[in-house]
């Protein structure tokens, strides 16, 4: 099971006729089992590399190879449930299939068996994020994309769906990529770090992390993390300057 | 018990009018009553109801399957909307009496006749409707039912349909009112029985009572249809939105 990316170029015309490069060179491989983690400036074209991975987009100059028959699972940046069914339903709605057992067992991870028959307009943000995650990994995903799927959490929050995600992922082995603009995020969950440039997003490093996820210290985290900002310092403030 | 209330009013209403007016152009209600009765007796009054009952559900579903379909298409498919757009500005303002003529006279005097020229003005109203809620659709849904490759018929089911539920609603309503209208008038023009042909016979007598008797029996019966079946049918539409709205 192996993901193979070689984006050319992405141009977007906006509705005023003018036309952008998004992403102007951005190739790497992912073996089963591996985190990718992806991590450039807002706007600088990572969600669009997202969608043209998940199939959504195929206006774009480059090859993707997916494996044959891989089942994708994706947490949008918003959670995108379906307001009129519940918890339960969203997630039955990939699955249905699925048994009680299974569910019952991913609801606890995450925390979500209180929630079952409430409908998404009765949640928080960070219980819809966690329903959204639900719904990735309860069809068995091959292949994870995970869309900041932290963001705009407090921070407590946020370490403990962290947590969640890494227990999930470490269950079984899948591909998966995850976007983020949060170093931290990048150097506890990734098993190699892609830096992306601003728009249009190139590749400009990559990192591998050798140490397994759980045995990584606090002290070699914060390694990971300067190592990052050392490298995307110098595109961050060409990005302020201009 | 507001509804009582407003019932009471508008009878005390007509009462004091038929005082003011005289028998002759507004009979009080219990001589309305009685001709109603009358015609309930004889089972007049529950054979026109029935058969204008019929018109309005077979032309109904018509128009509404018929006009929700085309609608869905327009609002989804680009060619569709070009092609469909000009037909539908025309039927949209095509008046409905010079449908139920045409139809009259190219079909004949026909039950089929009268139930085609009811659903085609209802028609271009449900495809209007429909257009709209269908280009209204979530994209960012649509994505997600693409990645998760939900079969269609799960996608329609839990995703498409239920955006679609208000705007199927709102034609349903809007539909039905029309429908009640114009049934009458193909009913009057063209088929010797049903609500529309007795008023038209006592049109001709001036019989006001009777014609108010099948007048008010016929509001009756929508009224009862509106609060048993289409106001219960779009409070489960909305059961998941927040109360307030």
């Amino acid at each position: 099971m192996r993901l193979e990316v070689d984006i050319a170029s992405k141009k977007f015309r906006n509705a005023a006729g003018e036309q952008h490069d998004v992403i102007a060179g951005v190739a790497f491989a992912l073996d089963a089992g591996e985190v990718g983690v992806f991590v450039g400036p807002s706007g600088c074209g990572k969600s669009t590399m997202l969608r043209i991975l998940a199939g959504l987009d195929h206006d774009f100059k480059g090859r993707v190879v997916r494996p044959a028959g891989a089942r994708i699972g994706v947490v949008f940046q918003e959670p995108r449930l379906l307001p009129w069914r519940s918890v339960e339903e969203n997630v039955r709605l990939v699955a249905p299939l699925i048994d009680e057992a299974k569910l019952s067992a991913l609801f606890e991870i995450l925390e979500l068996n209180a929630h079952r028959k409430h409908f998404p307009g009765e949640l928080s943000l960070g219980l819809a994020r966690r329903v959204a995650l639900a719904r990735a990994f309860v069809i068995e995903p091959d292949f994870l994309i995970l869309d900041e799927p932290l963001a705009s959490l407090d921070d407590a929050l946020a370490a403990r769906l962290r947590d969640q995600i890494a227990m999930l992922v470490d269950g079984r082995s899948v591909m998966t990529l995850l976007v983020t603009h949060d170093v931290d995020d990048a150097a506890r969950l990734g098993d190699r770090l892609f830096l992306l440039s601003p728009r249009p997003a190139r590749v400009v490093a990559e990192l591998p992390i050798r140490t397994p996820r759980r045995a990584r210290g606090d002290a070699e985290i914060a390694a990971i993390k300067s190592d990052i900002m050392r490298r995307i310092d110098g595109g961050l403030t060409e990005r302020d300057a201009s | 018990m507001p509804r009582l209330l407003s019932f009471a009013v508008f009878f005390a209403t007509w009462w004091i009018a038929s005082l003011l007016a005289g028998d002759a152009k507004l009979p009080p209600p219990p001589t309305v009553l009685a001709a109603m009765l009358a015609e309930a007796k004889s089972g007049d009054l529950f054979l026109n109801l029935g058969v204008t009952l019929a018109r309005v559900a077979l032309a109904f579903t018509l128009a509404m399957s018929l006009g929700s379909a085309i609608g869905y298409l327009m609002g989804r498919v680009r060619l569709a909307d070009r092609l469909g757009d000009p037909w539908l500005i025309l039927l949209l303002n095509l008046p409905a009496l010079v449908v139920i003529v045409l139809a009259y006279i190219w079909a004949g005097l026909t039950e089929a006749a009268a139930i085609a020229a009811i659903a085609i003005n209802k028609l271009p109203t449900a495809v209007v409707t429909l257009r709209e809620g269908a280009r209204a659709l979530d994209a960012a849904l649509d994505e997600m039912a693409t990645v998760f490759a939900l079969p269609r018929s799960r996608t329609f089911r839990h995703v498409i349909l239920p955006q679609l539920a208000p705007y199927i609603a709102a034609a349903a309503r809007s539909g039905l009112s029309l429908v009640w209208k114009i049934v009458l008038v193909a009913e009057l023009l063209g088929r010797p029985n049903g609500v529309g042909f007795e008023i038209g016979v006592a049109f001709q007598l001036f019989d006001i009572p009777l014609l108010l008797a099948y007048s008010l029996s016929f509001a009756a019966v929508v009224l009862v249809i509106e609060t048993v079946l289409v106001q219960p049918f779009e409070a489960r539409l909305s059961r998941w939105r927040p109360r307030a709205a």
